[in-house]
């Protein structure tokens, strides 16, 4: 059954892709550096730690999540995957956005060519009805679908 | 919410100082209006830092952004320190090694060296994770407002010397410089530095400072701590062992989690000054004991091929390590080796530290003690160094928390480390 879910629009724009849900904070150091660095156009996430998503390819994918953590180079390596082409298909944060992500998105929108709806504020209520695989859509108005 | 910018800063966004700069302050406005920022507020450190000190070949928008920059004279207002670098030539390396690294990971290094001088890089040999060090000279004053990135440099300045930044991203670090404002919002605020965890330590002995940050920031994430009980453990005193200490806490919980500012009850600035004033209505309560570090200690995944392998290389000084640090490993690795009946350490040891630390501490008579024990000084960034296939499949070992996130080096406390290197098994 589709649910629907509004949130605060960090970036606007549209997308529908396949959930990746990692349910714990998204390290994007450690999810990003391998993939970026060897050519891995799958951006397949390469944090050890993160037992939901580890392995799995986050490029095109509707990236779920609280919140990211980790170093603070992790706003530069989210510009370099929108760069590069191998960003999500759209990020969207249970919790509200915190300060590595938003420069990462912010650099991936005034820098970039880049598409990547970003919204926030979704509450834990999404993180806990959205699971991997299903497919999620950004409206026009920021509310986000998920079926 | 919309910024109300002052007539300056609007004509720097209408592009008074060109388009480059327009577009600085374009994202700087919407990295503010994110976080609801009413206002930017001028930056009164002295000094930046920037965490992107590596020349990685695939990040190369990153550098074709830094030309950007620099041909459009968007320099910053501000010299600055930057990360370790990732390479050192007295690293032990094979050939595959060297050219995996020089040729094809670290392609771009000679380029962006170039452009962190024209930048305003503060010193020739300004690389270095621990900027606050005296030795290195980039030290905030309480109250500074920074725009510095680097997150294990970032929750010292904070906590410890009591300074005002956010965790800002790499390159947002260069933007606040370039126009000489940060949006004031977050850590640079009075309410966004209360606390909202209260942290009891209730240990039966000094808890391993990587452990207990590592467990306070899965924890709390991003909130801001306040952690009672510590004061039994380091006393009252921010001496040079209680700021070591500090130093190593504070990167564990920014990397484990996202921590930008602890307060450390009678110990840290603000804690000193207001108490549990900081303590903001309706704080949570997380209690640590024994059986929770055991218990966070057992979580860290063992990514090993063969988790019993040999291990290959130890790294010590992630963040890099202090003079008083230096000299104290000299003194426990000679102690550890005369009481194992070795003379050099038994599995190849790398301490890393900043270039202004290592030429301090080659003045000293531990100097030449630790190099008679077989360790190889450095001021490579380690991180860095591990990340690529081939370390990625050597057995590493290190007592820091934030190495054992980013990479796949196996986590020891620092007895355990001690036993390894000078006598090859745990105590």
């Amino acid at each position: 059954m589709a649910k629907t879910f509004t949130g605060r629009v960090v970036v606007p724009g549209t997308a529908r892709a396949e959930a990746l849900v990692s349910h714990g904070g998204f390290n994007t150091l450690a999810s990003y550096q391998m993939g970026l660095m060897f050519g891995d156009k799958q951006a397949k996430c390469g944090d050890q730690n993160n037992a939901d998503i580890y392995h799995m390819p986050m490029a095109g994918k509707a990236m779920c999540l609280p919140q990211t953590i980790g170093s603070t180079t992790g706003g530069m390596v989210l510009f370099c995957a929108c760069a590069m082409g191998r960003q999500p298909a759209c990020m969207l944060f249970s919790k509200p956005i915190d300060s590595l992500a938003a420069g990462g998105v912010i650099l991936g929108d005034v820098w970039t060519d880049a598409t990547m709806p970003v919204i926030d504020n979704l509450g834990d209520e999404f993180l806990e009805y959205v699971k991997s695989g299903m497919t999620v859509t950004v409206n026009a108005d920021g509310s986000v679908t998920v079926e | 919410m919309k910024m109300q910018l002052t007539p300056e800063q609007q004509a720097i966004l209408d592009g008074s100082r060109g388009e480059v700069v327009a577009k600085v302050m374009k994202s700087l406005v919407m990295f503010g209006e994110t976080f609801g920022a009413e206002k930017l507020v001028p930056i009164t450190g002295d000094f930046g830092h920037m965490v992107i000190s590596f020349g990685i070949g695939v990040m190369k928008p990153v550098y074709d952004l830094m030309d950007q920059l620099i041909e459009a004279g968007a320099l910053p207002q501000q010299q600055f320190t930057v990360d370790p670098k990732p390479l050192d030539p007295n690293i032990p390396t094979n050939l595959l090694q060297d050219v995996v690294f020089k040729v094809i990971m670290y392609s771009q290094q000679k380029r962006y060296d170039e452009q962190l001088k024209k930048l305003g890089l503060m010193k020739s040999d300004a690389y270095t994770c621990t900027c606050y060090m005296d030795e290195v000279g980039n030290k905030p004053k309480m109250g500074d407002v920074l725009s510095w990135s680097e997150s294990s440099a970032v929750v010292y300045a904070n906590s410890v010397l009591g300074a005002r930044c956010n965790r800002n991203s790499g390159i947002f670090d260069l933007f606040g410089a370039i126009v000489g404002y940060v949006p004031y919002f977050g850590l640079l605020t009075d309410e966004g530095r209360k606390a909202t965890w209260i942290v009891d330590v209730q240990t039966t002995k000094k808890p391993e400072a990587q452990i207990l940050g590592s467990a306070i920031g899965m924890k709390v994430m991003e909130e801001v701590p306040y952690v009672r009980g510590l004061d039994k453990f380091l006393g009252t005193e921010l001496n040079n062992d209680v700021c070591d200490y500090l130093k190593d806490f504070g990167a564990a919980t920014a990397s484990n989690g996202a921590v930008g500012l602890y307060h450390i009850d009678k110990l840290t600035p603000e804690a000193v000054e207001q108490g549990e004033s900081l303590i903001a209505e309706n704080a949570q309560i997380y209690v640590i004991d024994d059986a929770e570090l055991e218990r966070i200690v057992a979580g860290y995944p063992c990514v090993w091929k063969d988790p019993d392998a040999r291990p290959k290389l130890c790294f010590m000084g992630c963040p890099h390590m202090s003079l008083n640090q230096l000299k104290d490993w000299t003194h426990r690795i000679q102690s550890g080796l005369q009481k194992a009946g070795n003379q050099k350490v038994v599995i190849p040891t790398v301490f890393t530290t900043s270039p202004a630390v290592k030429a301090e501490f080659e003045k000293t008579t531990e100097a030449i003690v630790l190099k008679n024990s077989g360790v190889i000084l450095s001021d490579i960034c380690p991180l860095m160094y591990m990340n690529n296939p081939l370390c990625g499949k050597m057995p590493v070992i290190t007592s820091s928390n934030k190495l054992r996130t980013y990479t796949t080096a196996k986590f020891y406390s620092d007895d355990e480390i001690l036993a390894q290197i000078t006598k090859g098994g745990n105590c």
